[in-house]
């Protein structure tokens, strides 16, 4: 046991200092009077995360404001490190992307008696004190399920038997995107959801369990559309049923969420039908916020969402093109 | 040579209890039954069971032989990440050969390996120390070879390794069972798997009897290793594309609940292969079951743990002791019972 502690204490030391070296080397390009502003992000565990960390670098790099990003690769630790360091450094704010939601209250009071105002975006943070935090930026993960009901209802004129594919059980997006699509489709007496199983927002998963929905409904003659609570479930599914002899998009719908570059090269191939953008572009709405709460503005909402659209095969191939790296 | 003997009590247990999940479906969802031939092979939830069981079929068979010598190996999830990130990225360049692609895939599992059995047998590291090492490095290993991405390739070539079909049958399917023949043949029909076992059950007395101990610790990690990069080439061909932070996930442990749902001891010395298998089956068809079956989602684990845990409990020599004592013990009560009133 002792020789497990020592082993992730020291993984956690090799992590925290490698973000730092990331933040030095940020310092660099320091401008006269420009906002120095500390970017704690969660990693980069999915293309998603890699978008939304490139957005938020491109939003700085526009505005003129001097980004020390830090990649706390997945552990709390090493972004309360971070945050500490940003503290110690004077800067003028903090924008953190939480990777759990509670632990964060003793680092946020010490951000409050520094006089640094704190942005979350992303992922939520569970604190009883408001007055912690400037204000939250998130998506709507209820709307995005709303969107891909509305999407779907609207292209098969109500009538449809779909097949959910879930995300992680318990997961914040799996939950309210279930919730929102729900919500819409109810008001439709034809549409109903004969099937729903967890494919843990993987694509192997996502393959596996679409593979059984087909074989439970009769070789998928029953099924009409699927729905998957994010993009990579739906790739699994695309192979699914393709393998089964139908045609993914034709013979069956997909409809998903997130937006990452490789939905949209099946959506141009014609494999998948819609995309709800889950938007990476965080940074925007957040710089907007800390820059109004700096030039003396103090009626900021402590929530604010941001919205993306719905991409269909239209748009697909110029959209692969412009996303893809 | 041992033979197999199918009626041998330790069989028993797991049969039926692999028999009763797949007749569950009988009632719950009879298409589970259903099967046809569709473009060359053959089509179906049995078949899908035996599909997706294969990867965790194959670490178990490695994961057999490693709990045998008293040893156990986390990593193997991790090296399905690593081969299928290497793979992957291999397609994506320039080489063109797969045999050369697969080759390289395989020699990750035995570098993988050969560090684990290094730092176990001549480091004298525990084994579940050692392993834990590279399950924990060699996630991150596997992101950065592929830059924190999902790396996706066109290669119909590789993919039928995991979506392609042998004599009618998916070849995974094949693969595993020509590996699980393979190393069936190795362990009973030399006298490999006796020296395992010898050297999982007393380290000690089978190095002064001459049996290289070192040696063959060193090598049921490899072997491990190189099944582990086997279930990550058809992890990677199955969805055409290497997930590092998703492939393999949490596997090793379903191994290791296979083999001991097997009836294998951890503490080493016993072990058969057949009826790892049969572990592995009685777990994937239990998800494939629940997948069916339209139950919420939210009770799959617990479903899950509960059925293992009474097949378990069932296997443990200790509750089947006290359930045989407490029969005998009734049987006695009644007897005196009826001497009494005779008298």
């Amino acid at each position: 046991m002792r020789i497990i502690y020592l082993l992730a204490c020291l993984l956690a030391f090799v992590g925290c200092g490698e973000s730092g070296k990331q933040a030095d080397h940020d310092h660099g390009n320091q401008g006269k009077k420009a906002l120095v502003i500390g970017f704690s992000q969660v990693g980069s565990e999915s293309s998603w995360r890699t978008s939304f960390s490139e957005s938020v670098k491109a939003e700085a790099a526009r505005r003129g404001i001097d980004l020390k990003f830090s990649d706390a690769q997945q552990k709390q630790e090493n972004q309360i490190k971070a945050i500490r360091s940003f503290i110690a450094q004077g800067v003028d704010a903090i924008v953190v992307a939480p990777v759990v939601e509670t632990g964060w209250k003793p680092v946020l009071v010490e951000a409050k008696r520094a006089g640094i105002p704190v942005v979350i975006v992303d992922r939520n943070m569970a604190l009883d004190d408001d007055s912690l935090f400037l204000t939250r930026i998130a998506s709507d993960f209820v709307e995005e399920g709303r969107k891909a009901a509305r999407w779907l209802m609207e292209a098969t004129g109500g009538t449809c038997n779909i097949v959910e594919l879930q995300g992680t059980v318990g997961a914040t997006a799996a939950i309210d995107r279930m919730a929102g699509f729900k919500e819409v489709i109810s008001a439709y007496p034809d549409a109903k959801i004969i099937r729903s199983q967890t494919g843990e927002f993987t694509r192997s998963k996502g393959k596996e369990v679409m593979e059984a929905f087909l074989k439970a409904e009769q070789g998928g003659k029953n099924i009409c559309a699927v729905w998957a609570h994010n993009d990579e479930m739906a790739l699994g599914a695309v192979l699914a049923i393709k393998e089964a002899g139908l045609n993914p998009g034709k013979d069956i719908l997909i409809v998903s969420v997130d937006a990452v570059p490789d939905i949209f090269k099946a959506m141009a191939d014609g494999d998948t039908n819609a995309t709800v953008e889950l938007s990476p572009h965080m940074g925007g709405p957040a710089f907007d916020a800390i820059e109004a709460y700096l030039s003396g503005k103090r009626d900021i909402p402590k929530l604010i969402t941001v919205d993306g659209g719905v991409y269909t095969q239209e748009t697909a191939a110029e959209e692969y093109a412009k996303r893809k790296k | 040579m041992r033979t197999i003997q199918l009626f041998d009590s330790r069989f028993l247990l797991p049969v039926v209890a692999l028999a009763l999940i797949l007749l569950t479906n009988l009632i719950l969802s009879p298409e589970f039954f259903h099967l046809e031939f569709k473009d060359g092979r053959l089509y179906g939830s049995l078949v899908d069971v035996l599909n997706r069981s294969a990867p965790c079929a194959l670490l178990a068979i490695g994961m057999s032989l490693v709990i045998a010598t008293g040893g156990i190996d986390l990593s193997v999830g991790a090296v399905i990440a690593i081969t299928g990130a290497v793979c992957a990225n291999l397609l994506n360049s320039s080489i063109d050969s797969i045999s050369l692609i697969v080759l390289a895939g395989l020699f990750v599992g035995v570098v993988a390996g050969a560090v684990n059995g290094g730092l176990v047998s001549f480091f004298g590291i525990q084994p579940i120390v050692a392993t834990l090492v590279l399950m924990v490095a060699g996630r991150g290993i596997a992101q950065l070879i592929n830059d924190g991405q999902i790396v996706t390739f066109q290669n119909p070539a590789f993919a039928s390794i995991g979506v392609g079909s042998i004599f009618g049958l998916p070849s995974p399917v094949v693969i595993t069972l020509g590996i699980f023949l393979l190393a069936q043949a190795f362990v009973r029909l030399t006298a490999m798997g006796l020296f395992i076992e010898a050297s999982g059950c007393n380290p000690k007395a089978s190095s002064y009897i001459g049996i290289p101990v070192r040696t063959i610790k060193w090598s049921v990690y490899v072997m491990s290793g190189l099944c582990a990069a086997v279930a990550g080439m058809i992890i990677t061909a199955d969805i055409h594309g290497a997930d590092a932070n998703n492939a393999g996930l949490w596997l090793e442990l379903d191994a290791i609940l296979a083999v001991v749902l097997g009836g294998a001891s951890l503490a080493g010395g016993r072990f058969s292969l057949p009826l790892t298998l049969i572990g592995v089956l009685i777990i994937q068809a239990m998800t494939t079951t629940i997948i069916m079956s339209g139950i919420d989602p939210k009770f799959n684990l617990l479903i899950k743990s509960l059925i293992i845990v009474t097949v378990l409990l069932l296997q443990s020599p200790i509750l089947r002791g006290q359930i045989r004592g407490f029969f005998a013990r009734k049987h006695k009560a009644e007897n005196s019972a009826v001497v009494e009133s005779q008298s």
